[in-house]
């Protein structure tokens, strides 16, 4: 039955999840495929823009360098300095490495082209979520010793005995569950329904194009609605790039806290 | 019939896209690694860097502006005190010049009025001799002219020295009480 829609010439088969998954580029491998290219593809764009920009460490700056610093310095004081406090210098790195890498992926999916964000295969944020989840965890276990540490995520200080009864799984689950998931799943579905949205809006006009003449002018339309959402969907990846890295530094910045 | 509609329709949705793929998790930690690894060797130090030598920079310009300023007021201060002596010293000096002119006028006129007061002495003195000494021989001529003048009024040879003196002697002091 299924067939047979996809292959009716003359109806109209909306873009579902199975547009999002490519045929392996050679042969059968699993390794290369058009997110795992793409995620390539951004490492060494951000390695060479960043060393680049680097480079020369200049007191007055070139435009690259300064453009370079740019990030650099958002990253450092309004997620790091800001959020993270006194120490945050130890995890400039890391936040900036977590930026630029969601960063740049998401933006792929409105790129010529490329036009595919790849923090909508879900594998890709939960490998971004593990480093999360491992370093603030590594973090409060350093900072508290291991036994402090999950006393105080469970047993919250300051509070009546009784509330321990809902309090103590609700945290633990917290901690240890939910944050990484809705980590990882925020930033998934939201690149992935925008990609879907772009997607219903360009394959319906290039539908509407097939036909006839009343439809070709309608198709204008469709893929108008198709520009301007590549530049709403533009925004929501920054925004999401920021939020993830945002939620890192706040994650870290309460386990180097004396008190949950 | 509901439950194979289901089946059907997931199928036609393809694979769920909740489910992850091991390999791409797999990727995703190596590349975030990979890409970890190169900012933090060779880009986050030298961004530091660069902030630290501006910073450096910046504050030192200042610092040195303001040692600068210090030095300029310090310089300043001693220009106007060394200034200041300098007028106190020229007044002084006219001060000093001034009265000491004024001694040297005073001086000078004393010795000039000194000089003046000699010279006119000197030629009051002068004026008397030669007064003296014009009587003198006024007097003398007086005498012959008068003796001469008797003996031929009188008629008479006085050729005696003693009577003629004598003759004279009296008219002089005659002359002299007449006078």
């Amino acid at each position: 039955m299924s067939a047979t829609l996809r292959m009716a010439p003359d109806g109209f088969v909306a873009p579902s999840s199975s547009d999002f998954f490519f045929r392996p580029i050679f042969g059968s491998s699993i390794y290369f495929t058009k997110p795992v290219i793409l995620v390539a593809l951004s490492v060494i764009l951000i390695s060479v823009f960043f060393i680049a920009s680097a480079r020369k460490a200049a007191i007055v700056p070139s435009k690259l360098q300064f453009a370079g610093e740019g990030i650099y310095s958002f990253v450092r004081h309004s997620l790091g300095e800001e959020v993270i406090g006194p120490e945050f210098m130890r995890f400039v790195p890391f936040l900036f490495t977590l930026f630029t890498f969601v960063l740049c992926n998401n933006i792929f999916g409105v790129i010529p082209f490329l036009q595919f964000p790849t923090m909508s295969h879900i594998g890709f944020p939960i490998a971004l979520a593990i480093f999360t989840y491992v370093v603030y965890h590594f973090v409060g276990i350093q900072r508290h010793g291991l036994g402090k540490y999950i006393k105080d995520i469970c047993f919250m200080p300051g509070v009546p005995k009784y509330i321990y009864i809902i309090l103590t799984p609700v945290e633990f689950a917290t901690y240890f569950i939910i944050r990484p998931a809705t980590l990882s799943l925020r930033l998934f579905a939201n690149m992935f329904a925008g990609h879907l949205l772009l997607l219903v809006f360009t394959m319906g006009g290039e539908y509407l194009l097939m036909n006839t003449i009343l439809m070709k002018v309608l198709s204008i339309f469709s893929f108008g609605f198709a520009v301007g959402l590549s530049f709403f969907e533009l925004g929501i990846e920054c925004l999401q790039a920021y939020i993830f890295t945002l939620l890192t530094a706040l994650y870290i910045a309460g386990a180097l806290a004396d008190e949950h | 019939m509901s439950t194979n509609l289901w089946i059907l329709a997931v199928d036609e949705v393809g694979p769920s896209p909740v489910i992850p793929k091991p390999a791409e998790i797999v990727v995703g930690l190596i590349a975030f690694s990979i890409l970890f690894y190169l900012l933090r060797t060779r880009a986050v130090p030298k961004f530091e860097e660069a902030y630290r030598e501006r910073t450096n920079a910046i504050q030192g310009g200042l610092e040195r502006a303001e040692k600068a300023q210090r030095e300029a007021e310090v310089t300043l201060k001693t220009y106007q005190a060394q200034l200041a002596d300098a007028r106190g010293e020229a007044s002084k000096m006219r001060e000093d010049a001034r009265s000491e002119g004024a001694q040297i006028i005073e001086q000078m006129r004393a010795t000039a009025q000194e000089e003046a007061l000699r010279i006119s002495a000197a030629a009051r003195a002068s004026i008397e001799a030669e007064r003296q000494q014009a009587i003198n021989s006024l007097l003398n001529e007086v005498g012959t002219i008068a003796t001469t003048l008797a003996s031929k009024i009188v008629g008479e040879a006085l050729d005696d020295q003693a009577r003629q003196s004598r003759v004279v002697e009296r008219f002089l002091s005659d002359l002299e009480g007449s006078k």
